[in-house]
């Protein structure tokens, strides 16, 4: 979809801010151009739609040489989010939604249809906000108006230079969540730049990790964290890259499904001599619809006098969903102190068991099987 | 805005008034002031001096101050604003009296003087109105694909143009109260009548003319700055309410 062919950018000073770059990004992809500032990322970026101009390569737009295109067409048909969002603070939030629609001729009525849909996609209510004005918003909905203004004309590529770089890490954390649910749904094709690595790992399918104009490594997140290519990549995910990457792995990829349990109106006897035959000092108990409820531990079926399960129940326990990534389970497991966790469906149905010993597996695994990721155990 | 609104209905109507009453009740022995006609014909040619120096200022000076903005020009915005602020620092007394050893005197010598600073305002103002827009905001104009000729329309202008009616505002302030002294190279307007009044001490003159020079400047600034709001973007106007 885009392809950079020997990219280079150098200004008539003389200072190199990109040299060399080679990159293919595939349709549909969500490619984080990553780097401490000053590593060329934007001049990269910017180059894709001719808001710089290129000093050599060449750059191909679904197969098109951007130079052979002219430069508002171009622009106009690629979406474009900056951090400093540069709303139009005179137009409403529906006029400037709008921008690109009525630049290419739409008409005013298909317009304001256009911004109300994408209102509705950015979870802004249209009738609300349609007639508002820029100064009239908060910091984090003026940051998703931004968005919907560089979907504006659906365009099929997206340029997004740290379009959350601006706002508390709190909102900033939800509008990720937001926009990747987006993406899920409208499939762009997307360069996306960023100098937080957390950010990368998050958002990206693919990171380009660039270093003084440089292209240093082009990979998957998982990658990227089990591969590193160098020290300077290594230096740049950090030290605590083995957590990073368990941020990518959700727990139903690690967890052992269908896991032994018990319903919570068995025979104590019964579910006492269950366990001994398995060898576990814990069971996990379900009510009627398989609805995890809680665990019972094997001391208090042998000392304490109890007639039924519900009475030995200990309730108020740690769980993750299935979607969790490893590191937020690990940090339950932690929290709650244990070394198993039931990992539940949205209705609370269990689905499977995660131990201590998953997670350790998987991470091995992941440095080892080359793009790890979806390492599955058993 | 309304607090100012009545303030400047008081003082006109003041100033009207004692104008008023000076001309028909202020005669002291075989001291008289001047006639309501001459009163008349006073203001008239007061209000063509600022009117047409005005319009010059406004037509040289918006047009230049928008040019120097444009990427080819934009080397000269720097020194053309510098310009302009040292020579608002010019007493317009000394612009007055510098101009008439190469114009002479009367009217059209008065007209070049008030011209040249009524222009500094204006010409600062359009400049300093595009150059203040937030740079992000001309970015994502740009990356959005509108050509130069549609940012300069639909965004620099509208967002600039509160700030260029203010400067439009300034100068004609500025060059009403200027406008008396060009009656020094004898270029008529309420200033003779000043002069007048100076020349054989008599204060009732003296009052009449400046009076209704300043019921005239309050006057054009309630009108200008009335205009400007209405120029100013809904937008923007939120925007000051809540900075």
């Amino acid at each position: 979809m885009i392809e950079l062919e020997g990219v280079s950018k150098v200004y008539p000073d003389g200072t190199e801010a990109v040299n060399d770059i080679d990159l293919n990004i595939g349709e549909g992809e969500l490619c984080v151009l990553l780097g401490p500032s000053g590593c060329g990322k934007t001049t990269t970026m910017k180059m894709i739609n001719r808001l710089i101009p290129i000093s050599g390569g060449r750059i191909y737009i679904d197969g098109t040489d951007n130079q052979e295109l002219n430069e508002n067409e171009l622009r106009r048909n690629i979406g474009y989010a900056i951090q400093e969002i540069g709303l139009f603070p005179h137009m409403t939030v529906a006029e400037n939604i709008a921008t690109v629609p009525s630049l290419k001729g739409w008409g005013k009525e298909k317009g304001r249809e256009r911004a109300a849909e994408l209102l509705d996609l950015i979870g802004m209510d249209p009738e609300e906000h349609m007639e508002r004005y820029p100064a009239e918003l908060s910091g984090g909905q003026r940051q998703r108006v931004g968005v919907a203004r560089s979907l504006g004309a659906d365009p099929p590529i997206m340029l997004m230079d740290e379009p959350f770089g601006a706002i508390d890490p709190i909102t900033r954390d939800r509008l990720q969540d937001e926009f990747l649910k987006i993406q899920a749904e409208i499939q762009k094709t997307i360069v996306f730049v960023t100098h937080d690595i957390n950010e990368a790992i998050k958002m990206g399918t693919k990171i380009a990790l660039m270093k003084d104009g440089e292209l240093v490594q082009y990979s998957s997140p998982a990658e990227l964290l089990s591969q590193p290519k160098s020290q300077f990549v290594r230096d740049f995910v950090g030290a605590d890259r083995t957590l990073k990457s368990m941020r990518l792995i959700q727990a139903k990829e690690a967890m052992k499904p269908s896991p032994i349990s018990v319903h919570r109106d068995s025979d104590v006897d019964h579910v006492h001599e269950r366990m001994k035959e398995e060898g576990v000092e814990y069971l996990m108990v379900t009510d009627e619809e398989d609805r995890f409820i809680g665990w019972v531990e094997i001391w208090d079926l042998e000392t304490n006098e109890v007639d039924s399960i519900t009475e030995a129940l200990r309730e108020d326990v740690g769980s993750v969903n299935l979607e969790t990534p490893l590191s937020d389970a690990l940090s339950v497991m932690l929290e709650e102190d244990v070394a198993n966790i039931p990992v539940l469906e949205e209705d609370g149905k269990l689905e499977g068991i995660l131990t201590f010993n998953d997670l350790q597996q998987v991470i091995g695994e992941t440095y080892t099987e080359k793009g790890g990721g979806s390492a599955i155990p058993g | 805005m309304t607090g100012k609104r009545i303030m400047s209905f008081v003082l006109i109507f003041v100033m009207v008034g004692l104008t008023i009453y000076y001309t028909f009740y202020g005669a002291q022995g075989w001291y008289s002031p001047a006639t309501g006609q001459e009163m008349l014909l006073r203001t008239w040619e007061h209000l063509k001096l600022v009117g047409i120096a005005e319009l010059l200022a406004i037509g040289v000076g918006i047009s230049g101050g928008l040019l120097i903005t444009r990427p080819g020009l934009k080397f000269l915005a720097t020194p053309v604003t510098a310009i302009a602020n040292v020579g608002l620092a010019i007493p317009p007394l000394a612009l007055v009296a510098g101009v008439s050893p190469f114009f002479g005197i009367g009217p059209r010598p008065g007209i070049i003087a008030l011209f040249i600073y009524s222009l500094l305002p204006v010409l600062r103002n359009a400049t300093v109105g595009i150059e203040d827009i937030d740079r992000s905001v001309i970015e994502s104009a740009r990356g959005m694909g509108m050509s130069k000729f549609q940012i300069f329309r639909k965004i620099e202008l509208p967002l600039a143009l509160p700030v260029i009616v203010a400067g439009i505002r300034t100068s004609t302030i500025l060059c009403v109260g200027t406008a008396a002294i060009a009656a020094l190279i004898n270029a008529g307007g309420l200033g003779q009548i000043i002069m007048r009044g100076q020349s054989v001490n008599f204060v009732a003159l003296m009052l009449q003319g400046a009076l209704l020079t300043a019921a005239l400047a309050v006057t054009l600034d309630l009108l200008l700055s009335e205009t400007e709001h209405a120029l100013t973007p809904r937008g923007l106007q939120l925007n000051k309410e809540t900075e």
